[in-house]
C-alpha cells in the first residue's frame, strides 16, 4: 500500500548541501504497524513529511495506494492529506478556540460535507475514543492524554488508509502513553495502517516492525513481537 | 456564492478570538471617527467662510462717488462728483463686454404709513436688473420692471418685515402704502437672505424717484456684476480699467481715493478663495494623514493576526485545507471586521457632529457634516489596505509547510 524507492532529499543550507534522505527503500502492506526511530537528525522527520506530503522528495518514487506521489500541487497534496492521511502529532495540535467536537469534524468540513453529517461522524468516531460525553469541551478543558484521543478521533474522521503519528506520546506521562498506545494497537488490529516516528524503545516494542535510521540511511528493517500495551497499564 | 461554513468558521473565530477582533476593529473605527470628524470640522469651517458672502452676487461691483481730494485739470480739490443717467449709460453701453447686470441706487428715507400703522424706512431706487444683483426672492407679486421704469409708475415692493410691521395680517398686493404723503402701490413682497436690515427696505423705480424726488436725474451709485466667466484677475483688470475711465471722465485725479470709488467683491473673493484652497489642501492633508494611521494600523494588526495563526493555519493545511481556503478565511473575517468597525466608526462620527456641530458656531465652524460618499470610500480604502495587508501575510502563511509552521518551539 506504501512504497519508497531509493528516496533522495537534501536541503542547501547556504552554499553547502544537507544530504537527508540517501536512497531509502521502504514498503509498508496494509494493517501494519510500523515505527520509525533514530536519533535527531537521522532522517526520521524528513522522511514522515515526505510520506505525509508536507515536503516533496528531489528524487524517487513515492506511491500510496497505487498513486504515485509526484510534482503535486499545493491544492491535489490537500485533497490527498485529506482523503489519504491522518494526522497525529507530539503537541495533539488541536484548534485552542473550538471544542472537541468541532476539532474532530474539522476534516470532514475541508471534505466539503454537510454540518450534520459531519457533526454525526465527528460523534461516532468520539465516542470511539471514549469522549462523547466531553465533546463540547474546548482543549484546554482536557487532560494531555483526552488531548491525544480527540486528535486520534480528528485522524480517524476522515477515514483515512495512513495514520502518521509524529512522536505521539513525547509529550504524555507514561500510563497516558500505554493507554494511547493501546488505542492505536486496537486501531491497528481493527485494520488501520499506522507508522509511528518515536525515539522512545519501549513506544517501538509495541509496533510489528521497526525501522531504525541513521545518518539518511535505513540501518535495520525487522519484524518485532509486538509488545501489548495493556499488558503495562 | 454565499458558503454558510465558511461564515460559521469567521464567525467563530471572530467570537472566540475577542481581544483580536476588538484590537483590529478598534483601530478601524478609531481611524474612520477621526477622519470623519476631522473632516466635518473643516466643512463645517468652509460652511462659515461660503455663507458669510451670500447676501449679495459674488461678482458684484459697487460704483460711489465723492468730493475730490487732490486738484486736477484746473478742477479745485473739494468738488463734489455727482452720477447722472448718462454716467449709468456709458458704463451700460462702453463696457458692454464685461457688465452682466446693471442698476443705478438712489437712496432716500421715507415715513411709512398704512393705515394706523406707521414706521421709518429706507428707500432704494433702482433699476430692473437690481433684484440679481442683491438676490431679492420676490414671494409675492412681482419687482419692479422695465415698463414702470418707462411710465415712472408709482409703484414699491416691499420688504417682508414692512409687510408684518405695516399690513399686520392684510395682504399688502394692490393696497396703497403712504410714502412721505404720497400713495405708492404695493406690486411685490420679497425677502433676502441678508438679514432683517435688508428685509426692512423698500424698492421703487429709478425714474419715479427722479420724477418725485428732485425732479434731476441724480443718482447715488452705480452697481453691476460683471461676466461669471471673467476670472478673478481679470475680473480686478476690469474694476480698475472702469476706475481709470470713470476718474478721467469727471476730471479727477488718478490718485485720488474719495471722488471715484469702485468696489471690486473680486479682490475679496480672490482672497477667500486662496483661503478656502488652503483650508482644503489642508483638509487633505489631514484626512489623508487619518487615514494612513489607520492603514498602518490595520496592517500591523493583520501582520500580527497572521503570525498568531500560524499554528492554526498548520493544522488546518494538515487536516487537507487548500492555500485558498486558508487564504479567504483569513481575509473574509478581516473584512468583516474592517466593514463592520468602519461602518461604527462612520455612524459614531457622524453621530458626533450632529451632536455637537450645532454648539460650535462660536468657533466659526457651520453645519459640520460629511458627505457620506467620502467616509464611505475611506472604508473602502481601509478595507482594501486592510486586505493586501492581511492578504500578503496570508499568502505566505498559506505556503508555509505545515510541519514547518506545527514545529514545537
Amino acid at each position: 500500500m506504501l512504497e519508497i524507492n531509493q528516496l533522495h532529499k537534501s536541503y542547501s543550507i547556504g552554499d553547502s548541501k544537507l544530504h537527508v534522505l540517501k536512497g531509502i527503500d521502504l514498503s509498508v502492506n496494509q494493517g501494519e504497524m510500523v515505527a520509525i526511530m533514530g536519533s535527531s537528525g537521522s532522517g526520521k522527520s524528513t522522511l514522515l513529511n515526505i510520506i505525509g506530503m508536507l515536503d516533496e522528495a528531489d528524487e524517487g518514487a513515492y506511491i500510496l495506494d497505487q498513486v504515485p506521489i509526484k510534482n503535486l500541487t499545493e491544492k491535489k497534496a490537500a485533497i490527498y492529506r485529506n482523503k489519504f492521511l491522518g494526522f497525529i502529532f507530539q503537541s495533539f495540535n488541536l484548534i485552542n478556540y473550538k471544542n472537541a467536537l468541532e476539532n474532530v469534524a474539522l476534516p470532514l468540513y475541508y471534505q466539503g460535507l454537510k454540518r450534520k453529517e459531519r457533526q454525526e461522524k465527528a460523534r461516532f468516531h468520539l465516542e470511539k475514543v471514549g469522549l462523547l460525553d466531553w465533546e463540547t469541551h474546548l482543549p484546554s478543558e482536557l487532560s494531555g492524554g483526552q488531548k491525544q484521543r480527540v486528535a486520534i478521533a480528528r485522524a480517524l474522521a476522515s477515514d483515512p488508509k495512513l495514520i502518521l503519528a509524529d512522536e505521539p506520546t513525547g509529550a504524555l506521562d507514561t500510563t497516558t502513553s500505554y493507554d494511547i498506545m493501546a488505542f492505536l494497537q486496537q486501531l491497528n488490529n481493527e485494520g488501520k495502517t499506522i507508522l509511528i516516528v518515536t525515539h522512545e524503545e519501549d513506544i517501538a516494542a509495541m509496533c510489528k516492525r521497526i525501522v531504525r535510521l541513521r545518518d539518511g540511511v535505513i540501518m535495520e528493517d525487522k519484524k518485532v513481537t509486538q509488545v501489548r500495551a495493556e499488558s503495562h497499564v | 456564492m454565499f458558503d454558510i461554513d465558511l461564515w460559521r468558521e469567521i464567525f467563530q473565530s471572530i467570537s472566540k478570538n475577542r481581544t483580536r477582533s476588538l484590537l483590529s476593529g478598534f483601530t478601524v473605527t478609531f481611524a474612520i471617527l477621526l477622519f470623519t470628524i476631522l473632516f466635518g470640522l473643516a466643512n463645517g469651517l468652509n460652511n462659515t467662510f461660503s455663507e458669510a458672502f451670500v447676501d449679495d452676487a459674488a461678482n458684484a461691483m459697487f460704483i460711489r462717488s465723492g468730493t475730490t481730494t487732490k486738484a486736477h485739470k484746473g478742477m479745485q480739490a473739494g468738488r463734489r462728483v455727482q452720477f447722472r443717467n448718462e454716467d449709468y449709460n456709458y458704463i451700460k453701453t462702453d463696457f458692454d463686454d464685461n457688465v452682466e447686470f446693471i442698476t443705478s441706487r438712489i437712496y432716500k428715507n421715507v415715513n411709512a404709513s398704512f393705515r394706523n400703522e406707521k414706521n421709518n424706512y429706507s428707500l432704494r431706487a433702482v433699476h430692473p436688473d437690481h433684484q440679481y444683483l442683491e438676490k431679492t426672492k420676490v414671494f409675492q407679486g412681482r419687482y419692479i420692471n422695465q415698463r414702470d421704469m418707462d411710465l415712472k409708475t408709482k409703484v414699491v415692493v416691499i420688504g417682508k418685515l414692512v409687510k408684518d410691521d405695516l399690513f399686520l395680517k392684510v395682504d399688502p398686493l394692490g393696497k396703497y402704502i403712504n410714502l412721505s404723503g404720497i400713495p405708492y402701490l404695493v406690486v411685490g413682497v420679497f425677502a433676502d437672505d441678508g438679514g432683517d436690515d435688508e428685509e426692512r427696505l423698500l424698492y421703487m423705480p429709478l425714474s419715479t424717484a427722479q420724477q418725485v424726488y428732485g425732479n434731476n436725474d441724480y443718482i447715488d451709485q452705480i452697481n453691476l456684476t460683471y461676466k461669471p466667466d471673467l476670472d478673478y484677475n481679470q475680473a480686478i483688470d476690469f474694476g480698475l480699467d472702469l476706475e481709470k475711465q470713470l476718474k478721467e471722465r469727471f476730471l479727477v485725479a488718478p490718485n485720488d481715493q474719495r471722488a471715484v470709488r469702485v468696489f471690486n467683491m473680486a479682490m475679496q473673493n480672490k482672497g477667500i478663495n486662496q483661503m478656502t484652497s488652503v483650508l482644503g489642501i489642508l483638509i487633505l492633508i489631514i484626512g489623508m494623514g487619518t487615514l494612513i494611521a489607520g492603514i498602518v494600523g490595520i496592517s500591523n494588526i493583520m501582520i500580527f493576526i497572521v503570525k498568531e495563526r500560524t499554528k492554526e493555519i498548520g493544522i488546518r493545511k494538515a487536516l487537507g485545507a487548500s492555500p485558498k481556503s486558508i487564504v479567504s478565511i483569513i481575509l473574509v473575517e478581516s473584512i468583516f471586521i474592517t466593514t463592520i468597525a468602519g461602518y461604527f466608526g462612520l455612524l459614531l462620527g457622524v453621530g458626533i457632529l450632529e451632536l455637537v456641530g450645532p454648539n460650535l458656531k462660536t468657533y466659526f465652524i457651520t453645519n459640520p457634516s460629511v458627505s457620506i460618499s467620502l467616509v464611505l470610500s475611506a472604508t473602502l480604502i481601509l478595507i482594501g489596505a486592510g486586505s493586501l495587508a492581511g492578504y500578503l501575510p496570508a499568502k505566505k502563511a498559506s505556503k508555509i509547510k505545515p510541519i514547518v509552521a506545527l514545529r514545537d518551539d
